[in-house]
């Protein structure tokens, strides 16, 4: 009797672990951020007329999940591009993080026939099995936001997503100018840099993008890796105070460790911000880094656009016309420093 | 007679198994028809993506029966598929030695999982516990990066379509579409039966059976319960690293995060397959049509194309509430007419 009270507490136990699911945040090195106004081009609106008249174009999405801020608006993003009214019908996949569910997902898109499928891998690796199988049922695949490493890139269409390495090279700019803005461009500068998890995509284009644009009076004195999370990106923003007592600027290669980096500078007894000593700069632009820019902590933050629906749209769109698209497309994306948050946070996605 | 009844029930518990994958398929095909639901290759995918899981659960229900349980085994895939990239690609290992190394490495983890709870006694839910947080962490010492497998034999493996004489048909963009299904379904269907047939013919399956029925009266019938119970743990050991092999040569990559919470799809399985987890009851069949039930429901909510695929948990979590509780009515039942 025991036993069997045991057992089903073990499986109501089971129950519950299944339905809370597994894997929730794991960290979301790719990406987060953006605007909504920059959305629909124009010529958008022609070819829902002409669809009307014809079938739909089926577009299935294999999303990664809803794991962050940046992950749910370009969901919503496709959700609201891809609508009937458009000439599409959207079949939409949760993978729940989770590689085997998106394999399932792209084989359960090619049985259902669908025109195109929409895939933002939860991982690089591992694709070339299911994208061949894509490929031998004559199904084009477009990539959002991450690449996968696959042996022949003939396996997908195309790839869409941010540009990292602009990213890191826009941050750099806009720093180089703010800098003369304030007269201090010949000053010796001294810059450290919280990267994220080291070989994720935006780490390495954020980085490789920042030192190209370099000056010659600034001086790189560490990078260490915060892993994109706050708490970490607090803790290397405390062995860097320790450290150097000279620092001018913090790059932080997204918003969580450019927050963990600014509540550190403050613990340090320090300032940041427009008014303060340290200029902080940030990568991704998410709700609450203007929030951080209205209340002073922050200078800048590079966007992440995560609304990548209409340029798929508009690929989708040339392909269907016969026409052919570039293997890597880019998202527009902005500069939001901290002067212009407050006009800005309204008009923003999430 | 007591043994009799005892099969009786688990008997009818696998028919409502079987007989509910196959009224969901019936009613998948009735609303999906126009969507392709009723190919051949949906059916067959359901095999192709759960290869893997299919080992996994039948590995599960044999240490279900045992009366223990092993939650290390999802852990165990991700070690394995990290080895097996890892092995490949950083070290130039041919496939063959890296397939047989990871085995390898599942038995001697079998052997100390095995040796933990049949010779020191310890409970095999902290000892697989255990397991799970060290090949879990294993993982990431291995290699934090996503390795890709591009290893051109284990690619041919994992790749090497076999086409079936039947169901084909042309798509709508003119081409001929012929049902396959990769060596990875064959495998996993050839161990399925094996584990039966151990299970139900030879004297080591037997005394499974009786050690999960009633652990005492088989000791005391001579059952030597210990070493039954090692060998159970070293063999789950080596399936869950043909497992995670086979899971391996679907996902062709090896990083930290992988095949997180397999355990519990396989315990799931084996639940709804009508193994019970106070040991003694389950067949591997059923386990079988609880993978398939767990995929179809997959196959239903990606079709249907708008509900949330959280709604796989929530329908799974319905359907192990309502054969937990079946069985305890069984399970009472049964007492009454003792």
């Amino acid at each position: 009797m025991k036993r069997k009270v045991l057992s089903v507490l073990l499986s109501a136990a089971l129950a519950a672990t299944l339905m809370t699911g597994c894997g929730q945040a794991t960290s979301e090195p790719a990406a987060e951020a953006a605007p909504a106004e920059e959305a629909a081009p124009a010529e958008e609106a022609a070819p829902a007329e002409e669809a009307a008249a014809d079938e739909l174009i089926v577009v299935g999405y294999a999303q990664v999940g809803a794991e962050s801020d940046w992950r749910t608006a370009n969901t919503e993003s496709f959700k609201t591009e891809f609508v009937e009214a458009n000439g599409y019908k959207l079949i939409f996949d949760d993978a729940q993080q989770k590689q085997e569910n998106q394999i399932k997902a792209i084989r359960s898109f090619i049985q259902q026939e669908v025109d195109y499928i929409v895939l933002a891998p939860v991982v690089e690796t591992g694709w070339d099995t299911v994208l061949q199988e894509a490929k031998e049922a004559g199904i084009p695949v477009i990539l959002s936001d991450r690449m996968v490493d696959v042996a022949d890139d003939s396996l997908y269409e195309c790839w869409v997503g941010g540009n990292f390495v602009k990213e890191g090279e826009d941050a750099a700019g806009w720093l180089s100018e703010y800098l003369t803005a304030q007269g201090r461009a010949d000053e010796e500068i001294n810059i450290v840099t919280l990267q994220g998890t080291i070989g994720a995509s935006a780490q390495v284009g954020r980085t490789e993008g920042f030192a190209s644009k370099m000056a010659d009076t600034w001086t790189m004195l560490d990078m260490q890796t915060g892993e994109f999370t706050q708490s970490k990106g607090q803790e290397v923003m405390e062995s860097f105070l320790k450290q150097y007592d000279d620092i001018d600027v913090v790059v932080a290669e997204n918003d969580n460790m450019a927050f963990g980096a600014i509540d550190a500078i403050k613990a340090a007894g320090k300032t940041c911000g427009p008014e303060g000593d340290i200029i902080i700069i940030s990568f991704d632009a998410v709700k609450a880094a203007f929030e951080s820019m209205i209340a002073g902590d922050m200078n800048v933050s590079v966007e992440c656009n995560p609304l990548h629906g209409p340029r798929v749209s508009e690929i989708i769109q040339t392909l269907e016309s016969g026409g052919t698209v570039d293997k890597v497309m880019y998202v527009d994306e902005g500069v939001f420093p901290a002067e212009t948050a407050a006009d800005t946070i309204g008009s923003r996605a999430y | 007679m007591n043994k009799l009844k005892k099969m009786e029930g688990n008997q009818f518990l696998l028919i409502i198994t079987i007989l509910l994958f196959v009224i969901m398929y019936i009613v998948g095909i009735i609303v999906f028809h126009e969507k392709g639901f009723t190919k051949t290759q949906v059916f067959l995918n359901l095999l192709i993506s759960n290869a893997g899981l299919i080992v996994i659960a039948t590995s599960m229900t044999m240490v279900l029966i045992t009366g223990g349980i092993d939650i290390s085994v999802g852990s165990v895939v991700a070690m394995t598929c990290m080895l097996l990239a890892w092995m490949m690609e950083n070290k130039g290992i041919g496939a063959v030695p890296a397939v047989i190394l990871v085995l390898l490495i599942g038995v001697v983890f079998g052997l100390v999982q095995g040796y933990l709870v049949a010779y020191m006694k310890i409970q095999p839910f902290i000892v697989t516990l255990a397991g799970m947080f060290f090949a879990r962490g294993m993982t990431a010492i291995i290699s934090t990066d996503m390795i890709s497998i591009k290893n051109e034999m284990f690619l041919s493996w994992a790749q090497a379509k076999m086409y079936m004489p039947f169901g084909g048909y042309v798509n709508k963009k003119g081409i001929i579409v012929n049902p396959y299904i990769y060596p990875s379904v064959v495998i996993a269907l050839l161990i399925l039966v094996l584990i039966f047939i151990m299970l139900k013919y030879t004297k080591f399956g037997r005394s499974i059976y009786a050690i999960g029925g009633n652990e005492q009266s088989a000791l005391l019938m001579g059952l030597n319960v210990r070493r039954t119970k090692l060998k159970v743990y070293v063999l789950d050991g080596f399936l869950a690293a043909f497992g995670g092999f086979l899971f391996c040569l679907n996902t062709c990559s090896g990083f930290v995060e992988q095949a997180k919470g397999f355990e519990m799809e396989a315990i799931a399985s084996a639940v709804i397959g009508g193994t019970l987890l106070s040991g003694g009851v389950g067949n591997v069949f059923g386990s079988l049509f609880g993978v398939l039930i767990k995929g179809t429901i997959e196959t239903f909510i990606n079709f249907q194309g708008t509900l949330s695929s959280w709604w796989t948990k929530i329908t799974i979590a319905a359907l192990l509430a309502f054969f937990i509780i079946l069985q305890s009515v069984f399970a009472k039942a049964k007492e009454k007419k003792k």
